[in-house]
């Protein structure tokens, strides 16, 4: 398996880094041919774990020389194989580089290396009166570094924005080697390199260190969960409440397939025979959140909700968000395998995608379940499958371009917060005209000439994996 | 390794299957959180173990070094959201790997830690005891505390030298458990008390605690004759058909028909008995399982039960460390808290990163105390940051290896188990509690 090329280059990191910061060998190696994706897999040649943004620099510039391409890995947790290594390589470990550096809260920021988790910066600030507002789903694990690298998002993104809204600056290494640092200043001038590396899934650069806004908790929340006896109620209710004026902290979908896992999961208490639950939240100043609260029930009891309940303490809010958010990972419960969808549309076409993606899942006779960020018109369709079966997961696939299709004829887009990966390549033609994809691509090539970086993600081939392979 | 069969091969495959490789198990994973390689995680160890399963990856040193490097503390388990029995998966297969191991050499002979150690001394209470008489003896005369505090047992080589450490100060155990202890008051159960072996021979004290806390609470107690080791330190150290030796005694030793419930005062043990009906499959697994079911741990016991509120005041701050075996396996995390919140005068703190192991895990802290050491530091961090005068902790190792490291850092702190403290407060007693607080 290992090219013969890999090494010198093998001896060569470890010289530089430590014996026991390099991993060469196929049996340690194997853990790292595929992350939350599972579809394709493909062994590295080597895993490396720099302590120092000058160790990655030194990486860097090795892979450089060797002509290996590198691919950044936080907690391996993306869903569209953001960290499968095309063509091999070197994967590049932050989750040695994890201390939280400063809290500052007078400037409201802080200052953490890439491999921080992200609820770790959270469980630090507690009792701070702020918080990191980015909350993916996998925030127990996933890190800081990756939530930038796919500008992740979470439930609260429909009131606090995405991870760029919540970053102020950056560290990262380029291509050569070289460190870059943008920000924290509050007006910077020149080009907003910000803007172009959140959400870059490390094809420009490798995020060595992040300066974080900190966002005051407020002061006050309610947590409701509605009871739907039909999906399009539900999809209709959260469009009126936006339509009412009313901007809640987050707005959630379940529906019943992913409600059962989560039941079996967590024992919340969910009925079974509820066909969607909403889980709203306003929060914000105590006075005139009765209010809110109020007038979100009386638009759900529209719809015909058969029950809006309010979360009775913060063990139950916990736990409800718990449910919510580890819902992805309890489909474990339904099928041995899942691919995850991560399509976004107009928030007023939710209920025909959702009608559309059953029809889907029955045409091709794969089961479909669903979690959706509804109040971003975010949908995540849940294929399930085995993945030992190769025809069911030939149909799964067709099954989820076709749900994607939809979403961009709905006049939606084919990722919200999962990035494109390896998973989405193929609809990046679709989703861009060519000059915009050609743009991209020269910006892509600005950074990183020899296309060594993250290579055969993001941007549809013409540029990247052609490098190493 | 060919003619050797694959240790993948007993394990129910849909096990596997169970693992969606989501990774959120990742950050749970104590070595994980501690070395940041993959191969050291949950997601990591399941994906490893399969790949051997279906014949893709042959076992070799590497794997087995990360696979002996976890800790089987089950943090997993609670993190994972498909409930993946990961227990299932890496027991059987160490086990597997162990006795193909074993099967091979030519002497069929365990190593010498093994043989007499973990498999001829342990188990017996009795044989403990004796080991520990030249460190008794040194506490009688009082030179142990300055040979521990010039770090002269650093001397004494390799897991012998570890195991001398963990030896705590001279305490008066008690005299010998009897057979039967009446309820007080109005008979409210009637139950068995497990006694098990390394619990019995440095913790008779907690075992008296127990038993006192039981009659308080309205229980006649058996401790019934011919019961013995739960076979945890055999089925961890690859012996299975040594720990199903223990087992069926333990089994035969106990009446289920007289008893409302077998009573276990320590984690690890707990966990053991309460998975005796899955690890063998044989014409006795039924009886297993109806033992196994009628096991209950005391904290979950005396909160299902409902606590007989104690009443003498203990004005100190606490802080509760939840054991692997316990919390994760057996799922038991508020029971020891709401039975602690009861005790008039204490003030209980949340412990952070409680769900992370202290690094005892059984032998681990003998066979891995590199990381062991390293997560015992971060442990007794964690709990300094609590401001906690007394911590507490409901399992024989955890003591042991939070104790020492209290000792060894001199840190003001009374480390107890809760049956210990809620005695207390029955009788009136008090803690002998540093009148400063350890440092915020």
């Amino acid at each position: 398996m290992i090219a013969t090329a890999t090494i010198p280059l093998l001896r060569e990191l470890r010289r530089r880094l430590g014996a026991e910061n390099v991993l060469g060998a196929p049996s340690e190696l194997v853990v790292y041919e595929c992350d939350g994706f599972t579809i394709e897999k493909n062994r590295p040649d080597a895993v490396v774990f720099p302590r120092s943004t000058e160790q990655v620099s030194e990486v860097v510039k090795l892979c450089a020389r060797y002509g290996a391409s590198i691919v950044p890995r936080g907690a391996g947790t993306s869903l569209a194989g953001g960290c499968l290594p095309v063509g091999g390589g070197v994967v590049v470990m932050l989750t040695r580089m994890k201390r939280i550096l400063t809290i500052d809260l007078r400037n409201r920021m802080a200052v953490v290396e890439a491999g921080v988790p992200n609820l770790e910066l959270s469980r630090a600030l507690a009792g701070s009166g702020f918080h990191f507002a980015p909350d993916p789903s996998s925030q127990t694990a996933s890190t800081i570094g990756g939530n930038v690298a796919t500008n992740a998002g979470g439930p609260h993104t429909l009131k606090y924005g995405v991870t760029l809204n919540h970053v102020l600056g950056l560290e990262a290494v380029l291509a050569d080697g070289s460190v870059l640092q943008i920000g924290p200043v509050p007006d910077p001038a020149g080009l907003d390199l910000l803007g172009v590396l959140v959400g870059s899934e490390g094809t420009l650069a490798i995020v060595t260190k992040v300066w974080v806004r900190l966002t005051p908790n407020p002061e006050d929340y309610r947590t409701l969960r509605a009871i739907f006896t039909s999906v399009d109620d539900a999809t209709n209710a959260i469009s009126d409440i936006i339509a009412a004026g009313i901007l809640p902290a987050a707005m959630e979908l379940m529906d019943q397939g992913i409600i059962a896992a989560v039941e079996e999961a967590y024992r919340f208490g969910f009925p079974l025979d509820a066909k969607a639950i909403a889980v709203i939240e306003v929060d914000g100043p105590a006075a005139g959140l009765d209010e809110q609260e109020r007038r979100v029930e009386t638009i759900c009891r529209r719809w015909n909700a058969r029950e809006v309940l309010r979360a009775a303490d913060p063990r139950q809010r916990e736990l409800l968000w718990k449910c919510r958010k580890m819902a992805v990972g309890a489909v474990g419960r339904l099928s041995p395998s899942y691919c995850i969808q991560d399509g976004v549309v107009p928030r007023t076409r939710l209920p025909h995608i959702l009608r559309r993606i059953a029809e889907i899942g029955a045409k091709h006779r794969v089961r479909i379940v669903n979690v959706a960020h509804a109040g971003d018109g975010n949908v995540h369709p849940i294929l399930l499958f085995d993945e030992r079966d190769r025809d069911e997961v030939a149909r799964v696939l067709e099954a989820g371009r076709e749900v994607l299709a939809e979403c961009i004829a709905s006049g939606g887009s084919v990722t919200a917060e999962h990035g494109i990966g390896v998973e989405k390549l193929d609809f990046m033609s679709r989703l861009f005209a060519p000059a915009d994809l050609k743009a991209m691509r020269r910006l892509r090539e600005a950074f990183d000439p020899a296309g060594r970086l993250n290579p055969g993600k993001l941007l549809p081939s013409e540029c990247g994996a052609s490098a190493q392979t | 390794m060919s003619d050797l069969k694959n240790p993948g091969e007993g394990i129910d495959f849909g096990l596997f299957l169970d693992c969606v490789h989501c990774g959120l198990c990742t950050s749970a994973c104590p070595t994980y959180t501690e070395l940041g390689d993959e191969n050291d995680g949950p997601r990591g160890r399941v994906y490893l173990m399969r790949q051997v399963a279906e014949g893709r990856l042959g076992l070799d040193a590497r794997i087995r070094k990360h696979l002996d490097l976890c800790l089987d503390c089950r943090a997993c388990e609670t993190a994972c959201p498909s409930g993946v029995h990961y227990g299932r998966l890496i027991e059987p297969f160490r086990l597997a790997v162990e006795e193909a191991e074993h099967q091979r050499s030519v002497v069929k002979r365990y190593d010498w830690f093994r043989q007499l150690v973990l498999f001829r001394l342990f188990p017996y209470a009795n044989r403990i005891r004796l080991a520990m008489t030249p460190v008794r003896w040194l506490q009688r005369l009082g030179i142990y505390g300055w040979m521990e505090r010039l770090g002269l047992f650093k001397l004494v080589p390799g897991r012998l030298g570890h195991m001398v450490t963990l030896v705590g100060p001279l305490v008066d155990q008690g005299p010998k458990l009897p057979k039967f202890l009446p309820a007080k008051g109005r008979r409210r159960a009637r139950v068995a008390f497990f006694v098990g072996c390394v619990a019995e021979a440095m913790f008779r004290h907690t075992h008296w605690a127990t038993l006192r806390v039981l009659q308080e609470n309205g229980c006649d107690v058996l401790i019934p004759e011919g019961q013995g080791c739960c076979g945890a330190i055999h089925f961890h150290a690859g012996s299975s058909d040594g720990a199903r030796k223990l087992a069926d005694a333990n089994v035969a030793a106990f009446d289920l028909a007289e008893i409302d419930a077998v009573i276990v005062n320590h984690g690890g043990c707990g966990a053991m008995l309460k998975e005796y009906g899955l690890h063998w499959h044989d014409d006795l697994q039924p009886a297993r399982r109806r033992f196994a079911e009628k096991v209950k741990d005391i904290n979950e016991f005396l909160d299902q039960l409902g606590l007989v509120p104690p009443s003498g005041r203990i004005e100190a701050t606490a802080t509760y460390h939840d054991a692997c075996h316990l919390g994760h396996a057996q799922k038991v995390r508020e029971a020891p808290r709401r039975l602690l919140a009861q005790i008039p005068g204490l003030a209980l703190r949340e412990l952070p990163e409680t769900e992370i192991c202290c690094g005892s895990a059984g032998t681990y802290n003998l066979n891995q105390p590199a990381m062991a050491q390293r997560l015992m530091r971060r442990k007794l961090e964690n709990i300094l940051k609590t401001g906690a005068q007394i911590v507490l902790a409901s399992n024989a190792g955890c003591l042991l290896q939070i104790g020492r490291e209290v000792r060894q850092r001199r840190a003001p702190l009374v480390v107890l188990h809760p049956m210990d403290l809620l005695d207390m407060s029955y009788r009136d007693a008090k803690p002998a509690i540093a009148s400063t607080p350890a440092r915020r």
